[in-house]
């Protein structure tokens, strides 16, 4: 029994000695955690301290710190030839180029896409181009969604936003690569007027949820329509609105805004700048944002006060979009009939067109509901694009 | 034991590291940035204005009014300035400016702010900065409500090209130390020149550049850009858009900054390889401006030569060079 009994000391001996061999790499151990502590110490810093850094912070405190409008960040543009611009040489002189809150109007021959799409390739961009598929609708997606894939956005990142009541009607197409395709629900309003305004709500919920936050910036189009030429970054900046084909010509008291005081939407006889198109508007997320929010606000409130704008969420975009200008407009170019109003030679290219409505489903009158195909024979006339009041 | 204890504590250290900078990332994206406005948030005080003509029956102006890359180009004309006054003047903006008298140019500061008091930036908050190694030679200019002026002493250079390219050195540094707490947009110009008619808000921009008045009318060949292929500043026979003037030139704080910086870096490296541009930092300014184009241009209206006879094409001088024979006894 005293042979096998130890002493404590023993005991605590042998046991240091089993447990842990003391080799010299183990000493390191615990500098080596210290230096691994103030080296991520030391890049959380250099995060903090560094220019784009500090410009977060200081937006903490100050509170008016300044994001870039056109979120245009700071760019290197690779050495490729382009012709020189010329000072004196205006490259189009039968029309506008600039509003006069120096916002460009996108013509043929005012850009060079290559500068352009250098510019935005460096900042990955992605666009989303939602667009609204409500009830026999849904055929036009199929065409809508070719012609962009051939058309618009060509070699950046693309993601389709269709928002519908029938997910199983959309169809198949091959998207290239970058590009893909979400489906959102949408409610199947029996108005078409309703239908319309529906989409502002739609928007700015969905924006404020996040659907929307995975792009940089958002197209707003309508359905029945096709890209018939290039539609590219030319278009990118915070807030752009497009002319309407039917009224680009034409006196400001010649436009349909709303006209009754009534109403959120009006617009007095003596203002205005262009007649905005209800069908291909845009911009940032955040902008796009404040612009459905705030047309959807009018539109309830209108509801409210019995009365309902005359073209809808069109009218309300328009009176927003004069009183917060767009930083770019386009030409007729991005919103066009060819069967109404042909092809003049002010245009040199018919990007976005609209697509012939006489197809026999439309006219199909729905169960319940108003015939899609009403617009055609409205009061008002004969649908958006159809709007020509003789140019 | 100790070993796993060891162990232990590393892969805490490193969890602990990790979800710092994932912290870090997501509050980037959700920091409620104060976001600029472009456009007018009240609409009762619109005024009245012509309808904006679209299609036009004869040439408006000469000038070209788009860059390729759809940045505006400023001209009398382009712009309605009632309408930009209000869509800026609600957005409190205060707007910088920074000018180097070195040397003998302390001389100019009085006509320059005595002509700014005048036409830039009128009802607007301004803050100029003046640059001088000898702030005593510095004027005292009454200056209107809500404008003010900060003396900056600077190290003075015995060459005026090394002042020169000092500029930019000291712009950055101004931006990321005062500046940016201070001011919204900043133009960075020349001391030796004068305003001569209102410079107002269609100059405000994210990046802006102004053309040079010697050269808006000269194919690119021609632009005297540094043209040894040593030099950072090296700008190929084909290449160039503008020959812009390092005179005026100016934008948001934030694009401001990385310009200013990355033209100093290219003018370290030349000095490196003892070699100095052929203009100087406006050298290097151009290079600069290929590669990061401006997002709004000046056309020579903010930007003029008076020994230049003024061509049809431009309609209203608004800053200009200072006759150095002094021409200004005169007025």
């Amino acid at each position: 029994m005293a042979k096998t009994q130890k002493t404590d000391d023993q005991v605590w001996g042998e046991l240091a000695v089993t447990a842990v061999p003391r080799k010299p790499n183990c000493r390191l151990l615990r500098p080596s955690i210290l230096l691994l502590m103030a080296l991520v110490l030391v890049l959380l810093g250099y995060g903090i301290l560094s220019p784009g850094g500090g410009r977060m912070l200081g937006s903490l405190g100050a509170g008016t710190a300044v994001r870039e409008p056109d979120r245009l960040q700071v760019v290197t543009l690779s050495r490729k030839a382009y012709p020189q611009p010329k000072a004196l040489t205006p490259p189009r002189t039968d029309v506008l180029v600039l509003t006069p809150w120096l916002a460009p109007i996108v013509w043929e021959g005012t850009f060079n896409s290559d500068i352009l799409n250098v510019q935005f390739q460096l900042q990955n961009t992605t666009v989303g181009l939602t667009v609204f598929a409500i009830k026999k609708y849904v055929v036009f997606l199929k065409l809508f969604l070719e012609t962009a894939e051939k058309h618009f956005m060509a070699g950046h990142r693309v993601i389709y936003y269709v928002f519908t009541d029938r997910p199983d009607a959309v169809p198949r197409v091959a998207l290239g690569p970058g590009r893909r395709l979400q489906v959102l629900r949408a409610r199947p309003f029996a108005r078409w007027q309703d239908v319309s305004m529906q989409r502002m709500q739609m928007l700015s919920e969905a924006a404020e949820q996040g659907f929307l936050r995975e792009v940089d910036y958002l197209v707003c189009a309508d359905v029945d329509m096709q890209f018939h030429d290039h539609v590219g970054v030319e278009i990118l900046s915070p807030l752009f609105g497009t002319l309407h084909p039917g009224f680009y010509g034409r006196p400001r008291e010649a436009f349909t805004y709303e006209r009754r005081p009534q109403s959120q939407a009006h617009i007095p006889w003596d203002e205005g700048d262009f007649y905005y198109s209800g069908a291909f508007f845009g911009g940032s997320v955040p902008e796009v944002q404040r612009l459905t929010k705030a047309c959807h606000q009018a539109m309830l409130a209108d509801r409210a006060n019995g009365i309902e704008a005359v073209w809808q969420d069109e009218s309300h975009l328009n009176k927003y979009l004069l009183y917060h200008k767009p930083t770019k407009v386009l030409s007729p170019e991005y919103m066009w009939d060819q069967q109404l109003l042909g092809w003049p030679s002010v245009l040199r290219k018919l990007r976005f067109v609209a697509v012939s409505k006489n197809h026999p489903e439309i006219r199909k009158s729905e169960s319940g509901g108003q015939p899609a195909g009403s617009r055609e024979g409205s009061p008002e006339g004969a649908g958006r694009a159809g709007r020509a009041v003789g140019n | 034991m100790h070993r796993k204890r060891l162990a232990w504590s590393l892969g805490l250290c490193l969890l602990a590291g990790a979800s710092l900078w994932v912290l870090w990332v997501s509050v980037q994206n959700w920091l409620p940035v104060s976001y600029l406005p472009y456009y007018l948030p009240c609409p009762e005080v619109l005024s009245q204005y012509p309808q904006p003509k679209l299609l036009l029956e004869h040439r408006p102006t000469e000038l070209l009014t788009l860059t390729p890359w759809l940045a505006p180009i400023v001209s009398e004309g382009t712009f309605d300035p009632e309408l930009l006054q209000h869509i800026y003047q609600p957005l409190n903006l205060t707007i910088g400016v920074t000018v180097f008298a070195m040397g003998k140019y302390t001389r100019f500061v009085q006509r320059f702010l005595e002509s700014a008091e005048k036409f830039f930036m009128r009802g607007y908050r301004v803050h100029y900065y003046v640059f001088t190694h000898d702030p005593a030679a510095i004027p005292r200019v009454p200056l209107g409500p809500g404008r003010h002026l900060s003396v900056i002493p600077t190290q003075g250079h015995s060459h005026w090209e090394e002042i020169s390219m000092r500029r930019m050195e000291a712009i950055s540094r101004h931006i990321a130390g005062r500046a940016h707490g201070e001011v919204d947009y900043l133009f960075c110009l020349d001391v030796d020149m004068v305003f001569r008619n209102p410079w107002g808000p269609e100059t405000l921009g994210d990046l802006v550049a102004a053309i040079h008045p010697g050269y808006y009318a000269v194919p690119r060949q021609q632009f005297p850009y540094e043209r040894r292929p040593v030099s950072t500043a090296f700008v190929a026979d084909g290449e160039g858009d503008f020959y812009y003037g390092g005179a005026v030139f100016g934008g948001q704080l934030a694009r401001l900054y990385e310009f200013t910086r990355g033209c100093h870096m290219a003018i370290l490296a030349d000095k490196a390889n003892g070699i100095m541009a052929a203009w100087q930092e406006e050298s290097h300014l151009n290079r600069r401006f290929i590669s990061h184009k401006p997002s709004k241009v000046l056309s020579p209206e903010y930007l003029w030569d008076d020994r230049k006879p003024q061509p049809p094409s431009l309609k209203l001088i608004r800053f200009s060079t200072l006759d150095k024979d002094g021409g200004w006894l005169r007025n």
